[in-house]
């Protein structure tokens, strides 16, 4: 990093918005994932022109840009993978303005998920993309990871509630695609920029969809007794044809943790439980419910219990959404993939999960989006064990590759990020690859944003090299 | 038959690919986009057969526009150069159907009612109820990016299309996304193909993911006297605790269209409980629900008894309260008429004249009102009210329909076309010209292609990403330069 490069960003942004000393920037080393990447400077924008300003700056001394939000990804993709700046987007974190009407939201990426929902309740309106971490993380990063979320079921993921962008391409240009209404013109940009991960152009204003508060909500709790019959439940609500709002599932192992923890009254000798939500108008939630019993009834489900009110509601999803955190109280590492399968495959690949678990020596918890058939097995283990920590790789790695055998994907929510970069040509060929190069060097053709992600690193592009990699436990898997 | 089309005509036969008799030009005139017929027409009954001629035609840099049912290829400029049709529609199979995930697989060929054929069977359905439904491609329809009355529920095309395979520019056969519901795992490329014209690739395959056909589906229709009512209505309907299937205001222009015409082909039946193809007769319109100055409101919902009833009662309160003078619901036997009349629209419209211009605007839906307004006083100025259809959802379809240009030059047509493209900008949306004349395209070729807030630049570097050679339908989405 030259001096020369740091004194113009202090110049540019003042002292106080850019790091550089070591002990700050270790802070940003890491994200939510088992990944580490360190970054040699962090800068705070807190206007597109100021973000369009440090991009030029940054390529034309040859440094790396990574953008981040919060920081609370599972893939390493707001990682420095490469070294270089990280551009942190949490004080670029004004709502633009709010459009009750049209329902549309403009929002600066550094805005946290749980804010805009606030922000537009009153009006019977909110956010419809809910990751667990929703309370932290950005709405940049949400957009940059196609975030989903249990409610993402019934009302689509992140790409789905985007209807524009503005964006800083590399050459420090500022640029806008979409438009609010949300009708691609020409090309939809838009849907190729949500969900790839920071490669492409930093996202530097964003147009969002708000969605309207349901007049009815049902949440069901099922208890089941043998986990193949919470699976099959969840296989034959969706063969009948009914959505839910939400399908979680929490298996016996990780609820115990959890109801230790959070006390949201998960009953503790059970093998799983369905948390089944259904929203709408008052006449068809009751209709569902009702179906919705009946099913989990027919796989001899032990108990249905229907939350009573807000409260025991909010309880119980406090238990799903907080399961990461409790876990984190058993071990001193959780690893939490992300995999996702059709969904009449569950049945038979929480079984192979459980196999893989044994043959690796792990326990492997699992509490996920059952209704959409996105995974995510929890590998607990300890991160100073070196031996242990690559043995949780390998068996991520075979968990993966049994989703993809099954007709699945690498990634439901989390992206690829560098966990899975590897991975990838499980799914993809050299062709693909070189159509999706082609259309990375579109935007981001020296590779100077978010290099080292994604793409295999064999196939990536002529990185900008500033040191050499560190070494990474999946690159070699 | 010219030179180079013998010329190419020759070549392709070289290749192992079925061809269709190059000689009778009978048949390359069936691939006419807008007059311009093609120099030859390969049909290719493999994936691996389709890529060798795009292969071919990358190397002689050769125009190819790959084509499904050819019933939408009007939408769009003229292509600048058509040397080869590339009919997809022979290879049409369902890859992978799994009812269980609500997921299926199918190649760009196949007709949209007959993959919903199959998955009525499963009480599935795809949301794409297209015009020339009957008749068009699954990649067709995708590719014209044309929408569905049924986006109010279930959005457009990129929010269920999971995945898609198809050739690249280079001849190499590609894909993106994957065949589960959710998926964050390389770029979403498929997204880029929907509405692209053809000037991407030639899709061979197209993942979705497929609903539970609504129980017991309903329509309501309610008459206002003025657009105003009509529209306040929607507004009423859209803020509410429902989530109607479709919310549509028709004006009364595009209800007399509605109420002379009856779309040539019957609706194929797609949800649960209809008994199937209603035949190809013509479908009638009972009674008299398009009252000739009167604005429409047209929504559909579908459920249980229970819901069904509260669905009456609230729509009913709400065209009560804005002045609705007559009400219908409609029931299996009467809700198809107008359904079919919806979908087949944009189909209407266009047989309705021999210079039909229409258009699609994408604005918010709170300034509809008050571009309608300018738009009725635009039509008033040049005696030519258009017929609208207004979506919730804020899509604004504005069709312009001259019995006759001797007292309304091309000109004239081409005027009040750019002038409504203008009105687009103003309120911050965008227009696209779906139908119109070849010389009005040619007339508004620079007003299409331009947009105060758009930046084409970046549009250009994709389609070079995917087509280096500009082989595919070039000048059909640009047809400024470098497009050409």
């Amino acid at each position: 990093m030259t001096q020369v490069f740091i004194r113009e960003l202090k110049k540019l942004l003042g002292p106080s918005e850019v790091l550089n000393l070591p002990e700050d920037v270790l802070l940003y080393e890491y994200d939510g994932s088992v990944e580490k990447g360190r970054s040699d400077i962090v800068a705070f924008p807190r206007s597109t022109d100021e973000v369009s300003c440090i991009v030029a700056l940054a390529v034309q001394h040859q440094v790396p840009i990574v953008g981040r939000g919060a920081g609370t990804g599972l893939s390493g993709g707001a990682l420095a993978r490469r070294g270089g700046l990280i551009i942190a987007f949490t004080r670029m974190n004004r709502i633009l303005d709010l459009d009750f009407e049209n329902q549309r939201a403009v929002v600066q990426p550094g805005v946290v998920n749980l804010d805009l929902t606030r922000a537009v309740e009153h009006a019977g309106l909110y956010f419809a993309p809910d990751p667990s971490s929703q309370k932290s993380c950005t709405i940049g990063g949400n957009v940059a990871e196609n975030a989903g979320g249990p409610h993402t079921l019934a009302y689509g993921v992140t790409t789905n509630h985007v209807t524009a962008l503005e964006l800083v391409l590399p050459d420090g240009q500022i640029v806008r695609i979409g438009n609010k209404q949300g009708d691609a013109f020409l090309y939809d940009l838009t849907g190729l920029l949500v969900g790839s991960e920071g490669t492409l152009a930093l996202i530097t204003e964003i147009t969002v969809k708000l969605s309207r508060k349901q007049e009815a909500v049902r949440t069901l709790l099922a208890v089941f007794d043998a986990i193949d019959n919470a699976s099959e439940t969840v296989a034959d609500i969706t063969a009948r044809g009914i959505t839910p709002a939400a399908c979680e599932m929490l298996d016996g192992w990780t609820l115990r943790v959890i109801e230790d923890y959070i006390h949201a009254g998960f009953p503790l000798d059970s093998a799983a439980v369905l948390l089944i939500e259904v929203e709408g108008i008052t006449e068809a939630v009751i209709g569902q419910a009702a179906t919705i019993d009946e099913i989990c009834r027919i796989h001899h489900a032990r108990e249905v219990r229907v939350a009573r009110d807000d409260k025991e509601r909010d309880l119980l999803w406090r238990g799903r959404k907080n399961a990461f955190g409790a876990l984190g109280r058993v071990a001193a590492g959780i690893y939490v993939l992300d995999g996702v399968i059709p969904r009449s495959k569950l049945p038979q690949t929480l079984r192979r999960i459980k196999e893989i678990g044994d043959q690796f020596g792990f326990r492997i918890g699992n509490i996920f989006h059952a209704g959409d058939g996105n995974l995510h097995p929890i590998v607990l283990y300890d991160p100073r064990d070196t031996e242990q920590f690559e043995r949780a790789l390998k068996a991520s790695a075979e968990i993966i590759r049994y989703c993809v055998e099954v007709g699945g994907s690498l990634s439901g929510e989390h992206g690829i990020g560098m966990e899975k970069s590897e991975l990838m040509p499980l799914l993809f060929s050299d062709a693909d690859f070189d159509l999706m190069r082609r259309v990375h060097d579109t935007m981001n053709p020296a590779c100077s944003l978010n290099p080292g992600k994604v793409f295999p690193l064999n196939k990536g592009c002529g990185e900008i090299r500033i040191r050499p990699p560190v070494p990474e436990a999946l690159a070699h898997r | 038959m010219t030179a180079l089309t013998n010329n190419i005509a020759a070549k392709l036969g070289s290749l192992t690919v079925a061809l269709r008799d190059l000689a009778d030009p009978a048949d390359r005139e069936s691939y006419a986009i807008d007059g311009f017929i093609p120099g030859a027409v390969a049909r290719p009954s493999t994936t691996e057969e389709a890529a060798e001629i795009v292969r071919f035609a990358a190397k002689d840099k050769l125009a190819v526009v790959p084509v499904g049912a050819c019933t939408k290829l009007s939408i769009g400029a003229t292509p600048a150069r058509y040397d080869i049709a590339l009919d997809m529609s022979a290879i049409s199979q369902i890859s992978h159907y799994d009812p269980a995930d609500l997921t299926v697989s199918v190649e760009g060929g196949m007709p949209l009612a007959t993959l919903n054929a199959t998955l009525r069977e499963h009480n599935q359905f795809l949301p794409l109820l297209v015009p020339f439904y009957s008749q068009a491609t699954v990649a067709g329809t995708i590719a014209s990016g044309i929408d569905s009355p049924l986006r109010q529920a279930y959005g457009t095309a990129r929010d269920f299309l999971l995945g898609a395979e198809f050739i690249d520019g280079t001849g190499a056969l590609v894909k993106s996304g994957g065949r589960v519901v959710k998926n964050v795992t390389g770029y979403d490329l498929h997204k880029l193909l929907v509405g692209s014209l053809g000037t991407l690739g030639v899709i061979t395959r197209l993942n979705f993911r497929t609903f539970p056909a609504p129980l017991t589906p309903r329509g309501f229709l309610a008459s206002f006297p003025s657009q105003e009512a009509a529209l306040n209505a929607r507004r009423a309907v859209a803020g509410s605790p429902l989530s109607p299937l479709t919310l549509d205001v028709i004006n009364p222009r595009a209800a007399r269209i509605f109420s002379e015409r009856t779309p040539c082909m019957a609706e194929v039946s797609v949800f649960a409980g209809e008994s199937g193809q209603t035949g190809e007769g013509p479908l009638p319109l009972p009674g008299e629900w398009f009252h000739p100055r009167h604005w429409q409101l047209c929504a559909a919902f579908a459920g249980v008894p229970e819901v069904l009833d509260r669905y009456v009662r609230d729509l009913t309160r709400v065209a009560e309260r804005y002045g609705a003078t007559s009400i219908t619901i409609l029931d299996d036997a009467t809700r198809p008429s107008i359904w079919g009349r919806l979908r087949e629209a944009l189909a209407l419209f266009r047989e309705s004249s021999p210079f039909a211009v229409v258009l699609k605007l994408s604005l918010l839906p709170s300034v509809h009102a008050q571009a309608i307004t300018v738009l009725e006083s635009v039509g008033n100025a040049a005696k030519l009210l258009p017929a609208l259809i207004a979506r919730a959802s804020g899509t604004l379809y504005i069709a312009l329909l001259p019995d006759t240009v001797e007292d309304f030059s091309i000109e004239g047509l081409a005027l009040m076309t750019q002038e409504i493209i203008s009105l687009s900008h103003r309120f911050d949306g965008r227009a696209s010209l779906l139908f119109a004349p070849p010389t009005i395209k040619h007339l508004l070729e620079s007003a299409l292609n331009t947009h105060p807030h758009a930046d084409l630049t970046l549009m250009q570097r994709v389609k070079s990403a995917f087509d280096p050679q500009n082989i595919f339908s070039p000048g059909r989405l640009f047809s400024n330069p470098p497009w050409g």
